[in-house]
């Protein structure tokens, strides 16, 4: 039954050319869908003003987004979903992000790419907020990365 | 946090990340990856085998490759070789992989479920927890068949570390909206339920969301939540905030939880247990305290997460509606937002007001901050926030503001985005029609409104104007005198144009005595503007020449000079040239008296709804609409008509009872009748209700109820809004007479109070062979689920007789069809959503799965059978409303036949349990 509780339906990060960066979808639908979707949200977002406010209608959907540096995060939830909480959401991944990158650029996601899905999936399951605490996010992610014995955390080449 | 290692990470991973990153084109960047591809595939199939890291590279760079927007359609085998791999990463990244390309293939998925079976054995939480995420993640039916019932198992077990827990719950959940039958909750149930006790608030958190989704499928089994939500809540509210140490977000506690308890209460209507009550009156008061407290910190993620819980806490408000007090405290607290600095606070005080625009307890607050919204429509520099201002004004629109409003919002329009612009037309258009109290306002701002936005009215815009004047004659002389001065001006649009020329085609002979505005001054000025106007416009306007004719004989020359000219008559357009040939030959050959009769002014049209309403409904939703058919919710949520219901059902409704002659009080007739001739006391009781052929009426109004060797009796029905007529057809089908023949309808106690049936008395006696009519009238005065009895009692052949019949008048009689399109049927089945108002039931076909069959019978039920609405061509979707005399109930129903279990799930919408309970039990008998 695709219309029942109120959950967030994707969230994509994108840069400010508009290049994707991480996209996360909790309903299931075909790529073209999900491209469609990005290439006219991302349009829509960027054509937005800085002073703006953070959401948005779209379709029947509601969209709530945030400016970080040079990266747009950006959730769609349902129409009576709470938009602040959201909008929290987003900052919380983005302060897991910077605690376990140190200081997180748009690089770090792109060379790390896997590991933002896997902080994302510590923290939100489903659509749903699994655990908000920092400290357990981050322990869980440190615990797989002990369970290797390099951490493989890596800057690009240049950087090496 | 140690930042960066260097060492063998994925370095080839690295490099071929930024050689992409250096790529000057597109072209360069395809090149570069099929290059790689070509590498990948050839490192695949190579005869070495390649190591665990090599193939982790390998698949983590076809997951790259297939983030970057390209196909991939190899290498799944070797993610999910990864899966059994012993080290954590590998696992890690052939579980990504697959949960980002999921695949259908069904080996495959049998070898990940395997992979994922191993896992969740393993006892390992980290590897435990992967599995789970991949379940979640990928959510297929597949996997909820393999492991919908061993996860229950996991998340209650006692021994289960709680980040598994977690991860459990939430995969619970994703099944659960997936594959709900799948999903078994029943012998888990009160233990996920006591998960809202654990320990650990993270477990809390995931188990709330889980809950609330169960919760509003099967709202009984978990009852029991509430009270332990509340008392969670209360504590988080009263602690202080460094109690929850690491949930405590920028010095708000568990504002995450705190949400989603909140939500999980709007599940059920208010509690009823008295302490309980207060209790949760307590934590909102609390909450709204809370928000006039001076902040704990300057930034912006303190105040979003406070007013994140503030806004779900006024959102459970509203959802409950009945504490005045919260109601009006929220008003006002929202009323501080319209005038934050942050432009977020700003909109969502708009949005929410609207909503408490429409609860009677709080409709009158919202009005005080009416400068205010005003203020923000002039104001707002985000386009998106006016429009939640425009929503708000017309939510908290009524008589007293009407004018006010109106006028604001038409100066607004001079100026409005183009975007909103037809939605703000209709809106004023709505107001202005709803709330005139005189109708020269009404005809003054719709005019204004073409003049100001013309391009963006629509034809239901100008029809509806027309419709009006035609209607009301006290309004027709100064319609034709302000049409006649606003198309003075040198360029007006063509929408006036219209209402001009039908105007004054049928009501300029009003101002015809002043010489200023004589037939010809105003032939004149209408004709001015036919070569400027498009063709429909021009035929408009011929039609409106002909009744000039009529009406004005001192112009007739003119007109038909005008007629005859070639540009006329031998116009291009087949239309103009008929309706010219056709005008100039009925304006010389017909007599003065048939042509008065043929151009006689237009008869008043039929009063309707407002074709305006349905169009703004479709832009926008019922949604949106919250204040729209004058119906204030009350008490959860449920709608009531007050007064002001439109004009057209009461007029019906009324003349509708007058025919009938429906008698409130119950006839004395009938008893009478019983009281002479009845031998045995209590006739009904004393025979057994034949109700054997009631379920074949619910989706037919005629045919034959009852019949044994003497008597038949045989139905025909019909129904309009809360009323319906019945005709009881009685047949002899001996030879003898039937004597003392009586038939009386009876009600249980609690149906009296919701149907009226009023039996007109019948003739005591029906000859052998004969057949008797008799007539019922029937009221339907709220919703109901009994049915009434017909007793009937004779004597044939010196035996008595005692029938008594199960009488078909179920709810769903008084359905009248609603056709709505799909964007408003999920906006509305959305509204739907709290668990009290879907009633859902599964079950097996007790007759062929036939399409056509089936299509009849969901008609024949009442509804309107909505075409294209869902997504799967097979299932059918209904709409309608359930009129009865209190009230109407909307109501939305979808079934989905599975011809392979040869099952239905059938699932009805409503704003009332009670409606929804009864109509699904109605309809799942029939198929």
């Amino acid at each position: 039954m695709p219309f029942l509780c109120l959950f967030m339906q994707f969230m994509l990060l994108f840069s400010r050319q508009g290049k994707l960066r991480l996209q996360k979808w909790y309903v299931p639908l075909s790529d073209k869908e999900k491209k469609k979707i990005t290439r006219e949200l991302v349009q829509t977002v960027l054509a937005r003003k800085p002073k703006m406010c953070s959401f948005l209608e779209w379709r029947d959907l509601k969209i709530v987004y945030k400016r970080y540096a040079s990266l747009y995060f950006c959730c769609a939830i349902e129409d009576q979903d709470n938009e602040l909480i959201t909008l929290e959401i987003i900052h919380r991944y983005v302060e897991l992000l910077d605690k376990y990158f140190g200081s997180v650029c748009e690089l770090d996601i792109i060379f790390n790419f896997e590991k933002a899905y896997f902080i994302l999936d510590e923290f939100l399951l489903g659509g749903e907020a699994q655990e908000t605490s920092k400290k357990n996010v981050l322990k869980a992610i440190e615990q797989a990365d002990l369970l290797q014995e390099v951490r493989y955390v890596i800057k690009p080449p240049w950087e090496q | 946090m140690p930042a960066v290692s260097k060492g063998d990470g994925m370095r080839g991973l690295a490099v071929f990340i930024s050689d992409i990153r250096n790529c000057k084109s597109k072209e360069a960047e395809i090149k570069r990856i099929n290059k790689e591809l070509a590498n990948i595939r050839s490192k695949f199939k190579g005869d070495k085998a390649l190591d665990g890291y090599s193939k982790k590279k390998y698949v983590c760079k076809l997951l790259f490759i297939f983030l970057l927007g390209h196909d991939i359609d190899f290498g799944h085998m070797e993610a999910v070789n990864l899966l059994s791999s012993n080290k954590y990463t590998e696992k890690q990244i052939g579980y990504l992989f697959i949960s980002v390309l999921v695949n259908s293939n069904s080996d495959l998925i049998r070898l990940i479920n395997n992979g994922i079976k191993n896992d969740l054995a393993s006892r390992n939480p980290t590897f435990m927890n992967l599995a789970l995420h991949c379940i979640a993640n990928v959510g297929s039916r597949e996997m909820a068949e393999a492991f919908a019932s061993e996860i229950p198992r996991v998340l209650v077990a006692g021994d289960t570390m709680d980040s598994v827990k977690q991860s459990a719950a939430l995969c619970l959940l994703r099944l659960n909206r997936t594959s709900p039958d799948l999903v078994p909750m029943g012998e888990w149930t009160t233990r996920v339920v006591h998960l809202l006790n654990d320990q650990h608030l993270g477990v809390v958190t995931a188990a709330t969301s889980l809950i609330t989704t169960l919760a509003q499928k099967n709202p009984d089994d978990f009852k029991t939540s509430v009270s332990l939500a509340v008392a969670r809540l209360s504590r988080i509210v009263t602690s202080a905030s460094i109690d929850l140490q690491d949930y405590t977000y920028y010095f708000v506690a568990a504002p995450w939880l705190s949400v989603k308890l909140l939500r999980l209460l709007q599940c059920y209507p208010p509690p009823e247990d008295a302490a309980l009550r207060s209790r949760l009156t307590e934590c909102l008061e609390t909450i709204l305290n809370k928000a006039q407290e001076p902040p704990k910190s300057k930034k912006v993620q303190h105040s979003n997460a406070k007013n994140a819980v503030l806004f779900e806490a006024i959102a459970l408000i509203i959802h409950h509606d009945s504490e005045p007090t919260l109601l009006v405290r929220a008003c006002n607290q929202l009323g501080q937002f319209l005038q934050h600095r942050e432009t977020n606070l700003r909109y969502l005080a708009l949005e929410s007001m609207c909503t408490l625009a429409s609860s009677e307890f709080s409709h009158e607050a919202v009005k005080t901050h009416m400068e205010t919204v005003i203020n923000a429509l002039k104001t707002e520099r985000d386009v998106s926030v006016r429009q939640r201002a425009v929503d708000l004004l017309y939510a908290m629109c009524d008589r007293s503001n009407a004018k006010q409003i109106v006028a604001e919002m038409l100066s607004y329009l001079e100026t409005a985005d183009y975007s909103i612009r037809e939605e703000i037309v209709l809106k004023v258009a709505i107001l202005a029609e709803k709330y005139a109290v005189d109708y020269t306002w009404y005809v003054d701002t719709i005019l204004n409104l073409i003049r100001i936005a013309g391009d963006y009215v629509s034809e239901e815009v100008w029809y509806r104007v027309i419709q009006i004047v035609i209607n009301r004659d006290d309004v027709q002389g100064y319609a034709a005198k302000t049409v006649f001065e606003a198309l003075q001006a040198p360029a007006c649009h063509e929408n006036l144009v219209k209402v001009g020329g039908y105007i004054l085609g049928e009501f300029g002979n009003l101002i015809a005595g002043d010489s200023r505005s004589s037939p010809l001054v105003q032939f004149n000025l209408l004709h001015s503007k036919f070569h400027l106007c498009s063709v429909p416009t021009r035929a408009l306007l011929l039609s409106a020449y002909i009744k000039f004719i009529n009406l004005f004989p001192e112009v007739k020359a003119t007109i038909q000079d005008v007629l005859r000219s070639d540009s006329q008559l031998r116009n291009a357009d087949v239309e103009l040239q008929q309706r010219a040939v056709e005008y100039l030959r009925l304006s010389c050959i017909a007599s003065t008296d048939i042509l008065a009769t043929v151009l006689e002014e237009m008869p008043p049209f039929p009063e309707r709804e407002s074709s305006i309403l349905a169009k703004l409904k479709k832009k926008k939703g019922p949604g949106k609409l919250p204040d729209m058919d004058d119906s204030r919710r009350s008490v959860n949520g449920s709608t009531e008509h007050s007064e002001n219901t439109d004009t057209t059902n009461k007029s019906s409704t009324h003349s509708f009872t007058d025919v009938l002659n429906l008698n409130p009080a119950p006839s004395s007739g009938a008893n009478l009748l019983i009281d002479v001739f009845s031998e045995s006391s209590a006739p009904a009781a004393a025979t057994d209700v034949s109700e054997e052929n009631f379920p074949r009426f619910v989706c037919k109004n005629n045919g034959v109820i009852y019949e044994n060797q003497l008597l038949q009796i045989g139905l025909k029905s019909e129904y309009r809004q809360n009323l319906g007529r019945m005709y009881v057809f009685y047949g002899n089908k001996t030879s003898t007479q039937f004597l003392s023949f009586s038939s009386s309808v009876s009600s249980s106690d609690a149906l009296k109070s919701q149907l009226n049936v009023h039996s007109k008395a019948v003739d005591p006696v029906i000859e052998g062979g004969a057949q008797m009519q008799q007539i019922l009238n029937i009221e339907c005065v709220s919703d109901f689920s009994d049915a009434p009895v017909l007793n009937i009692q004779f004597r044939y052949g010196g035996a008595l007789q005692n029938i008594a019949v199960k009488l078909p008048v179920m709810l769903n009689k008084f359905f009248q069809p609603t056709e709505m399109m799909s964007q408003d049927f999920f906006q509305r089945w959305k509204q739907l959503g709290a668990p009290q108002q879907e009633v859902q039931k599964i079950f097996k076909a007790k007759h062929p799965m036939d399409t056509e069959v089936a299509k009849a019978k969901i008609l024949g039920f009442g509804v309107a059978l909505l075409d294209g609405v869902d997504p799967n061509p097979a299932n059918f979707v209904g709409a309608g409303v359930v009129h009865t005399k209190t009230t109407q109930v909307g109501c939305l129903l979808r079934l989905e036949p599975n011809m392979q279990a040869q099952m239905y799930r059938l699932t009805l919408r409503t704003s009332r349990d009670s409606v929804s309970q009864r109509l699904c039990e109605l309809l799942s008998e029939q198929f």
